[in-house]
């Protein structure tokens, strides 16, 4: 018995698969990929970098907004992260390293400002965003919220997470007001941001899906599906909201983004993704 | 610009009174959603992977080695890469997701079977490279003793080859099972966390850690910890005691 055994160990070790070498194999690999990264990213952050975290309603918009804001002369570089609002907010709390918070919703920056985290002086409401109901499903005709809600062959209604994305909040908000809640709740499903809410909606694994108008009209989705928008009086208003955080307050270029933002030219772009814009 | 006197929508929902063991009954359902998907997948894992890592350490044909790479390919592939590709597939405005509707009558995408075909696809190479290792570990000796007392392939497989090649199989079962639990990335793009069908373990601990209920977050990571750490153990303890015999 002993040439088989020699023989299967060493088949074993040359061509199986060790979970204790792939384990410690993947750890340094880790470590080595890890270290030079980290020492780059140990400079300060130029002051000519905006670092924007943006609720993902804004997604698209940013582009042309960001573009507009190079074009005007300032050479500062844009970078964005987008995201339910509850969930920047809640990477802000813990430190993360943006200049600018672009919120769905001023609640959240209201706790930023309570808990220090935001600079009260900087804050200002520049857009009100839109819902709506939106399809791609060819079969499907929208007409009223409340027929596309009973529909028998929407099997999927997409809204975002209520508790961490403002515009699944609204959804929800609309679903209860016109006591649709109860029909619609079985055939739910939850984008993780409005965002990604949009995207169940855009490949057709969400028959309908309540998304924010600014993304429908975006150049991206324009003339996908069809759409009809939701009355505002059924839920709390979709207030977009910036505010520079503390780290945010030591770079000019995060103040000059901001006064762009509430400027004449930024209010054409947002006019034209479906925002209203306050007076 | 208005200042300050923006209204506030606060949404809440009701958070749940009733908790065992310092988890909600949610916390609790998707756990035991996640056990449940871990187990079929375990088992699917079994029927298709025990044929599968036999045909590969038997077979001669030259594209054996493309089928192999393909089988481990989620071991190293983003899991954002195998969600992209689901969510596209399982659309219901094309194949194969539009057969499986027509077939089936219901969507692949957040659906708890679309997790099973997830699961399975991702957990596959942590199940068949312990099986193969294990198949190969038998003697070919015992098999052809099957044979020369008159059993078929079939037989000798099912009634040599696998018995004696159990504990191999044992931890890639379990590892297919671990594996499937800590599943997170793919889950997150195709599943829509829906509570009881699609909500799994590792998508509530990031429900729960975004809503920044931190309380229940440390409780239940705490338990995935011990979870894994255990199911982990059992793999090392097969593993180990299959080396330790051989060396003697």
């Amino acid at each position: 018995m002993q040439t088989p055994r020699c023989r299967e160990k060493f088949r074993e070790g040359s061509l199986g698969f060790n979970f204790t070498q792939f384990f410690f194999a993947s750890l340094a690999l880790g470590i080595a990929l890890r270290i030079p990264s980290a020492a780059l990213a140990a400079p300060a952050p130029s002051a000519s970098t905006v670092s924007v975290a943006a609720a993902a309603n804004l997604i698209y918009v940013l582009d042309a907004l960001d573009a507009a804001f190079t074009r005007q002369g300032d050479h500062s570089v844009v970078t964005i992260a987008s995201g339910a609002s509850g969930n920047l907010a809640a990477q802000i709390r813990n430190g993360a390293p943006y200049d600018v918070f672009l919120s769905a919703d001023p609640v959240h920056i209201r706790s930023l400002i309570v808990s220090g985290h935001a600079d009260e002086q900087s804050f200002a409401v520049f857009a009100h965003g839109q819902l709506v109901l939106w399809t791609t499903r060819p079969s499907i005709r929208l007409t009223e919220i409340a027929t596309a809600i009973n529909d028998t062959r929407v099997n999927r209604i997409a809204i975002a997470n209520p508790i961490t994305a403002p515009y699944g909040a609204a959804a929800k908000a609309v679903l209860d007001r016109l006591n649709l809640w109860s029909a619609a709740q079985t055939r739910l499903v939850f984008g993780e941001s409005i965002a990604q809410t949009a995207q169940f909606v855009e490949t057709g694994n969400a028959d309908i899906g309540f998304v924010a108008l600014s993304l429908v009209l975006a150049p991206q989705l324009k003339n996908k599906g069809q759409w009809i928008p939701v009355p505002d009086e059924l839920h709390p208003p979709l207030l977009q909201a910036a505010v520079l955080t503390e780290r945010g307050t030591k770079n000019p270029a995060a103040k000059r983004y901001l006064a762009f933002l509430r400027g004449e030219e930024a209010r054409q772009i947002l006019k034209r993704f479906g925002y209203l814009i306050p007076e | 610009m208005s200042h300050g006197d923006a209204p506030f929508s606060v949404s809440c929902l009701p958070e749940p009174a009733v908790t065992f063991l310092g988890l909600s009954p949610a916390l609790w359902q998707s756990l035991g959603l996640t056990a449940q998907l871990a187990a079929i997948t375990t088992v699917v894992l079994g029927i298709v992977g025990l044929p599968l890592a036999h045909w590969l350490n038997t077979t001669r044909w030259r594209a054996a080695p493309l089928v192999e790479t393909l089988v481990s390919l989620p071991i190293v592939l983003p899991p954002t890469v195998i969600g992209f590709y689901l969510l596209i597939g399982f659309s219901p405005e094309h194949a194969p997701g539009s057969w499986w509707q027509q077939v089936f009558g219901a969507p692949l995408a957040f659906s708890f079977t679309g997790l099973v075909i997830a699961s399975v696809l991702y957990s596959l190479p942590f199940a068949v490279q312990p099986f193969q290792a294990a198949l190969r570990s038998v003697p070919p000796e015992m098999l052809d003793a099957g044979s020369a007392l008159g059993a078929g392939p079939v037989r000798v497989w099912l009634r040599v080859h696998l018995p004696l090649a159990w504990r191999g199989i044992a931890a890639g079962l379990t590892l297919g099972f671990a594996h499937t639990l800590g599943e997170f990335g793919v889950v997150l793009m195709i599943g829509g966390s829906i509570p009881g069908v699609t909500r799994v373990a590792s998508i509530a601990l990031y429900d729960e850690v975004q809503r920044m209920d931190y309380r229940q977050a440390h409780t239940f990571a705490a338990t995935l910890l011990i979870i894994s750490f255990l199911l982990l153990l059992a793999v090392t303890l097969l593993q180990r005691h299959r080396h330790l015999t051989r060396s003697v």
